[in-house]
């Protein structure tokens, strides 16, 4: 186990249950031994074993799955990454209440220890779960798998993964969504984009929150923006904000944009 | 800190790799790990000595290559070493920079016996 945040396995919760690992990562290895087996190699010869493999190929087969069974269904997914206290899930919360059922609509909720979220999340009147990640710091693409099982999602709708808030270590792992989304607020500084730059690289769009504080703040958004668009010239942008209703409209837009065009490939897919 | 997850990784290839291949015991782990792949080669190594206790990697010798930085310039289409990813083109200026090499994360190979 990590000292330095706490990161590492076996307390994740999905739903209060605990993720099924395909193989235990320190269970008992059985080998062979020497003596037991003829046909094993010279163990006092050293050789060099060629591998070539990706650190990440695992959790991107498992995003993979999670792809093609969300492409599949006509569900439009998106990963929600920010740093805490952004206001993702007030975003959220506004964000349900907005739609109002239509796309139906569920939650993945990705926090290191309680339920609290997802229960604002059906307080809003949306099904979710949570993965909690006990000492994790960002959701895997098989924990998003499992949780999706869990969930039953409806065909035909949207489905928001709200990821640990932490602007670093969650940009690395694809969980099989179609857009990363990152929520940057007005209360942070304007170099963040600079400063944890492979977030803002690996996200689509960027929604810069809080903006109703604008007048009371030093926060130079054009600047935010700037620096966003330095490390990725193609982000889309909206100023929003859950508390005056500022940008909601935009997003909304993008978000019924995105699942119908998510409906149009199934159908697309099926006849083809 | 997701380098604790990315252990956890490396111990799963070598895993693998030694039911297929019948070694017993890993000396050596060659990583190359790209400079733009937001990887803190310390963290890594820290976590790569915990996941590994009782393994058959366990007190292996870890060897990190880095791999540099790369981008290309989508305006004017130049090459050239990107040592981050803020960085513009210095040809032409613009921040429209593919990253082109330098992000990647392998197990390249191991010394086992």
């Amino acid at each position: 186990m990590c000292t330095t945040c706490g990161c590492g396995n076996g307390q994740t919760l999905i739903g209060g249950h605990a993720l099924r690992q395909q193989r235990k990562l320190d269970g008992p290895m059985r080998f062979r031994s020497h003596d037991a087996n003829a046909d094993a190699p010279d163990v006092s010869t050293s050789r060099i074993v060629k591998l070539e493999q990706d650190l990440l190929a695992k959790n991107n087969g498992y995003a993979e799955a999670n792809r093609r069974y969300l492409s599949a269904h006509g569900i439009f997914a998106l990963n929600l990454m920010s740093s805490p206290g952004s206001g993702k899930t007030t975003l959220l919360v506004k964000t349900i209440a907005a739609l109002n059922g239509t796309p139906p609509l569920a939650v993945i909720e990705g926090d290191q220890q309680t339920e609290n979220d997802a229960a604002r999340i059906r307080a809003a009147g949306a099904p979710a779960i949570q993965i909690n990640t006990g000492k994790g710091c960002h959701l895997d693409a098989q924990m998003v798998g499992q949780a999706m099982q869990q969930l039953g999602l409806q065909d035909d709708s949207l489905l928001l993964i709200e990821n640990v808030g932490n602007l670093v270590c969650p940009a690395s792992f694809d969980l099989g969504e179609a857009h990363k989304v990152v929520i940057l607020s007005v209360t942070e500084g304007e170099d963040k984009p600079l400063k944890y730059p492979d977030m803002f690289r690996a996200a689509n769009m960027m929604l810069l929150n809080k903006c109703d504080l604008l007048p009371y703040l030093t926060f130079d958004a054009d600047l935010a923006i700037e620096y966003a668009r330095r490390i990725n010239p193609a982000l889309q942008v909206i100023r929003i904000s859950a508390t005056s209703g500022e940008g909601m409209p935009e997003w909304l837009e993008w978000i019924r944009e995105g699942c119908r065009n998510a409906v149009a490939a199934k159908l697309e897919a099926s006849l083809g | 800190m997701h380098e604790m997850s990315l252990a956890e990784n490396v111990l799963q290839i070598i895993e693998d790799a030694a039911h297929q291949q019948g070694f017993t015991r890993v000396k050596t782990v060659w990583l190359e790990i790209g400079q733009l792949a937001c990887v803190e080669q310390e963290s890594l190594r820290f976590g790569f000595d915990v996941v590994t206790r009782g393994s058959i990697a366990e007190q292996a010798r870890l060897e990190i290559i880095e791999t540099a930085g790369q981008g290309r310039c989508e305006k004017c289409a130049q090459s050239f070493p990107l040592a981050a990813l803020y960085e513009a083109c210095p040809n032409c200026g613009s921040y429209d920079v593919k990253v082109t090499c330098g992000n990647g994360m392998r197990v390249k190979e191991l010394e086992v016996e």
